[in-house]
Parts: C-alpha cells; sequence; structure tokens
C-alpha cells in the first residue's frame, strides 16, 4: 500500500498531505476490490458450468460468445430485469438489509488478504480472528434473510445454516490456531513470511484438510448444500427472494468461495510466494505480477477443487453432517491442536523474538527438524484417527447385524 | 496546511451514532427481533471504539463474541420461545416504574461518576503489539485467573452437555 500513498502523496496536489493520500489509497484499494469481487461471479459461474457440464459428461454453455463466455453476462442482465418481489407480510426493513449484508461480509475478507508482497488492505495484527468476526456477518445476513420472509421453509433453511455453520466454525478456528501457533502471529503477512522455506499443506496436512473442510461448510456449497435443499425445503433461507436481492445471496456465496480459496492459499499454500526462488529480491513491478500470478494460480486451484466436489458428491443428510461435525472434526482438531502445540514447544527456539521464551529440548534441529515433526505428529494423528473410526465402524455395523439377527428368526437348515 | 480532513472525528461521530441509535432503537422497538438486531448496530458501534484506541484485538474479539455468538444465540432463543414470526410485544408491563427509578438511578450515578474522575491522557504512543502484550499476560502474571476462568467454561459447558443430553435407555448402551 505504501508505494500507493507515496504516489498520491507525490503527486503535489493542493491539501492533498500523507493522510489524505493514505485514505484515498484505501477507498482505491476498497472501491477495487467491492467491484472486482462481485465480478468475479460472471468468471466463477461461467467456469462452474463448464466444469460440472464437463465433469457430467456435457459441453456447458456454448452458445454465447466464444466458449458461451457470455452466458453469464447474459444470467445477470436476465437478474437484473427480473420482478423484484417482496412478500406482503415480510418484515420489510430486514428482509431488503439481509442480501446486502451477506455481500458485505464476504467482501470484509478481503481486506486482510496479501495479494502480493507489500500489498495487503489492512495488515492487522490481529488478521485471522478479524476472518472469523467477520464470518459472523454472514451468519447474522442468513438469519435475518430466514425470518423477515415469513415463510416457513426459509425460516428453516436459516435454522439450518446457523445449525451448521455455529458446527463447524469450532473446528475451521481451531485450525486458525494451529496455523497462528506455528507461525507465531496472526498477521497474514506474516503467517505468509513464515511459510517461506516450507509451505503449511505438507507439513500439516491433517489441519489443512480440517480447515478446508469447515470452510467449504461455511459457503454452504455442496456436498454441504442442504441448507437450501431444493427436496426438502424449496430453497432455504432465499425462498422468497427474487431478481437481484437473489442475485446478491448468489454474490455472496460465490465470493465467499473466492475468498476461502484465497484464504487456503494464504495459510497453506505459501500465498503469492513461488517454490525456490524468492520474488521479493525481484524489482517491484515483476515481484507483484509474479506473486499475483502465483496467488491466483493457488485460488483457481482450490476453486476448481470445490466445483469438483460439487459435481461429484451427493448432499449431506442433516444429521450426517452435525456427526461428522461434532463427534469427528471437533475432536480431531482438538486433539491436533495438543499435538501440534506440543511439537512447537519442543522446537521453540530461544528469545529470537521479542519475547525471553526457554528453548525447546528440540530446539538446535531448527526448522527443517520442525517441519518433520509437524508431519509426523500429523500423520500419527491420521493413522490413530483412522484405526479409531474403522474400529467404531465396524463395532456399530456388528451392532446392527446382532440386531437384525435377534428379530428375524434364523433359517431352518 | 489550513484544512485537514478529521477522519477521527468523523468515524468517532459515526461510531457514537451507531452505539447511541442502536441502544435506542433496543428499548424502544416493540418487536424482539428488532430488538435483537439494533443490539448488533450498538456493539458494532462500540467495537469500533475500540479501533478507534488502537485496541484492535478487543474490537474483533467484540464482533466476535457478542455479534458472532451472543446476539445469534439471543435470536434463536426469540424465535425458539416466541410467536416466531411476529414476536411484537408492548415495550410496557406493570414494572415499568420500578424500571424507570433504577435507570435513572444509575443513569446519575453514571453521571456522577463520569464527572468526578479526572480522565488521565498520557501521551506516549500506545502499545505498539497489543496481541503480543495480551498473550503474555495471560500466560504470565494473570495465569491463574485465566486458568480458573477456562475451568468455569469448561463446568459451564459440560453441565449445559448434561442438561441437554437425551437420556439413554439402560439397553441401548
Amino acid at each position: 500500500m505504501d508505494w500507493l500513498v507515496d504516489w498520491i502523496a507525490s503527486l503535489q496536489i493542493p491539501y492533498l498531505t500523507e493522510p489524505e493520500a493514505r485514505f484515498l489509497s484505501h477507498l482505491i484499494f476498497a472501491s477495487i476490490i467491492a467491484v472486482a469481487a462481485p465480478g468475479m461471479l460472471i468468471i466463477l459461474t461461467w467456469l462452474e458450468r463448464k466444469i460440472i457440464g464437463r465433469i457430467q459428461n456435457r459441453i456447458g454453455p456454448n452458445r454465447a460468445g466464444p466458449f458461451g463466455l457470455f452466458q453469464a453476462i447474459a444470467d445477470m442482465i436476465k437478474m437484473f430485469t427480473k420482478e423484484d418481489i417482496t412478500p406482503a407480510n415480510a418484515d420489510r426493513v430486514v428482509y431488503n438489509i439481509a442480501p446486502g449484508l451477506a455481500v458485505i461480509s464476504s467482501i470484509l475478507v478481503f481486506a486482510v488478504i496479501p495479494f502480493v508482497p507489500g500489498f495487503i488492505g489492512a495488515d492487522l495484527s490481529v488478521g485471522i480472528l478479524y476472518v472469523v468476526a467477520v464470518g459472523g456477518f454472514g451468519t447474522l445476513a442468513i438469519l435475518m434473510a430466514g425470518w423477515s420472509s415469513n415463510n416457513k421453509y426459509a425460516l428453516l433453511g436459516a435454522f439450518r445454516v446457523v445449525a451448521m455453520l455455529l458446527t463447524y466454525e469450532i473446528p475451521m478456528v481451531m485450525a486458525l490456531i494451529i496455523v497462528t501457533m506455528v507461525a507465531g502471529s496472526m498477521s497474514m503477512a506474516q503467517i505468509v513470511e513464515a511459510q517461506s522455506s516450507m509451505w503449511y499443506i505438507f507439513t500439516m496436512p491433517l489441519v489443512f484438510l480440517i480447515f478446508f473442510l469447515a470452510g467449504v461448510a461455511e459457503t454452504g456449497r455442496s456436498p454441504f448444500d442442504l441448507i437450501e435443499a431444493e427436496s426438502e425445503i424449496i430453497a432455504g433461507f432465499h425462498t422468497e427472494y427474487s431478481g437481484i436481492k437473489f442475485g446478491m445471496f448468489m454474490i455472496g456465496e460465490y465470493v465467499h468461495m473466492l475468498a476461502l480459496a484465497f484464504l487456503s492459499a494464504v495459510l497453506f499454500l505459501g500465498g503469492w510466494q513461488i517454490p525456490f526462488i524468492d520474488i521479493t529480491q525481484f524489482p517491484g513491478l515483476v515481484s507483484a505480477i509474479l506473486g499475483f500470478l502465483s496467488i491466483s494460480l493457488k485460488t483457481f486451484l482450490f476453486v476448481f477443487i470445490m466445483m469438483w466436489f460439487r459435481g461429484t458428491l451427493p448432499r449431506f443428510r442433516i444429521d450426517h453432517l452435525q456427526n461428522i461435525g461434532w463427534k469427528f472434526l471437533v475432536p480431531l482438531s482438538l486433539v491436533l491442536l495438543v499435538a501440534v502445540a506440543f511439537v512447537v514447544r519442543l522446537f521453540a527456539p530461544g528469545s529470537s523474538s521479542a519475547v525471553p521464551v526457554v528453548p525447546g529440548a528440540l530446539s538446535a534441529l531448527g526448522a527443517p527438524g520442525e517441519a518433520v515433526a509437524l508431519l509426523a505428529a500429523n500423520l500419527l494423528v491420521l493413522a490413530g484417527t483412522v484405526s479409531f473410526v474403522s474400529r467404531m465402524a465396524r463395532r456399530s455395523k456388528n451392532r446392527q447385524l446382532r440386531a437384525v439377527a435377534a428379530v428375524e428368526p434364523v433359517p431352518a437348515k | 496546511m489550513p484544512f485537514e480532513i478529521p477522519f477521527v472525528q468523523i468515524v468517532w461521530w459515526a461510531m457514537t451514532a451507531c452505539a447511541i441509535g442502536g441502544a435506542i432503537g433496543v428499548v424502544s422497538s416493540n418487536n424482539l427481533f428488532h430488538s435483537a438486531l439494533f443490539l448488533v448496530l450498538s456493539l458494532f458501534g462500540v467495537a469500533g471504539y475500540y479501533v478507534l484506541l488502537s485496541a484492535g484485538f478487543l474490537a474483533v474479539v467484540q464482533l466476535m463474541v457478542y455479534i458472532g455468538a451472543i446476539v445469534i444465540l439471543v435470536l434463536f432463543a426469540i424465535m425458539f420461545s416466541r410467536r416466531m414470526m411476529k414476536p411484537t410485544e408492548d415495550e410496557m408491563n406493570r414494572q415499568w416504574l420500578v424500571s424507570v427509578i433504577v435507570a435513572a438511578a444509575l443513569f446519575s450515578w453514571l453521571i456522577v461518576v463520569v464527572n468526578s474522575v479526572s480522565w488521565p491522557v498520557t501521551s506516549a504512543a500506545p502499545t505498539a503489539d497489543t496481541v503480543l502484550q495480551l498473550g503474555l499476560a495471560f500466560l504470565g502474571s494473570y495465569l491463574i485467573p485465566f486458568l480458573v476462568v477456562g475451568v468455569l467454561l469448561s463446568a459451564a459447558l459440560i453441565g449445559a452437555i448434561f442438561l441437554a443430553r437425551e437420556k439413554v435407555e439402560a439397553e441401548e448402551i
């Protein structure tokens, strides 16, 4: 951000000194994000239709424009011009605020994403907590939409959303805490810096898995899209919405998906970093372009994985969803938290930071040793989980078989 | 420079409008759901104050705990316990006189307190790394209270689970 501030200040416009320049540069950045993030909807919907089309052995949109690229634009125009209906008994004010709040809550996340070296909207020292906090507005928006529509299906959908979001927020926060512990900071820029030698997806694959699963659940996309299960509750919380207000919920969903992909790239794939090349050594513009290419590539990898999910996985049932959340992801993330804390303490360097710390027992091994130990801890926890779950599954199957055998008479020989 | 845009003052006034307007909305709205939403606005204003005071951690925690968790639970409670779609209530009930007296007494007491304290302002720059300082305090000089709070919360959690769990038949175990 600083070069933008310097550039604006160097223009020597009257009355435009450093604080005003800073304000202006943030305004410019915020405007770009606020326009570009919803604008990505056009690309993302087209991409999703193409990818899912290919997965289902179809071609996908191919009529409007080259490769059907203009299909999304045509859909947008259709959505803008549709009739905007407000139910007679809806709570008008809340009903109209909810879609906007849904979009805002997803866009706010981009304020703390380090896109390229040294370029971040606001490098908060509590960046990770901020991400969790603004996510709460999304929940609130959905609850408002479901309640104010005055429709029982909308309300049921909102209940489902909130139950699901509260469930999956716990493993997500646990995964974020683990990343914070290993990186030693909650600032997004410093987490990217901390991954300069090794990306966290390689040292902590299980943590990444928990984070990504919980994140996909928070976006409410397939296979966690039972909040808008057509066969059960029509369309969930946005049943009554039409036209552009429905479009805003859609924008909110896709921007949320994009934000999750960016977060995954920043927290686990090293953000703007490129393996074996230190891009900060290049001059400013080159490093910015390389960094942005790198983070975009990683982001679209995750976007593709989420679309792949949607194309291949069936929808969860609500009780399965809660079971996976509470009985699998929450205990697993707690165990991982303890294991990683143990490893981090063992390899804690001496007073390298501002805090005087007693060096850990294995601190002489340094960062490579810590990476190996983290990976070992992850794999150990994974092995334990798999054996435990399979034992539980076998026991439950045996119990069911016994129950069936007790009811049905054994056929005579 | 002859003219400087008073950003901090503008934000302060906006946040004050949020906090006080929200608080007035909470008590004057006769729809419980609206009251809860006004509470969100009010708490958001308070979070804004924390940001202006360079207490970023507190601001974010305010958003996360109050708006992300408590208000959502309040909304849930309203939706589960009242006539769901139109939870309209009269703002007044038989205890309005007592409430007025208590509120007036509390308000005048607060005014006295606020006026009698000479708010000391230091010219030193705010602490740079508040998160680090908080972490050191929690795991240093305030370790015991921190652990006690943790035990208290665990006890509350276990108690709630015990109350809410369904009765399992003996043969099913």
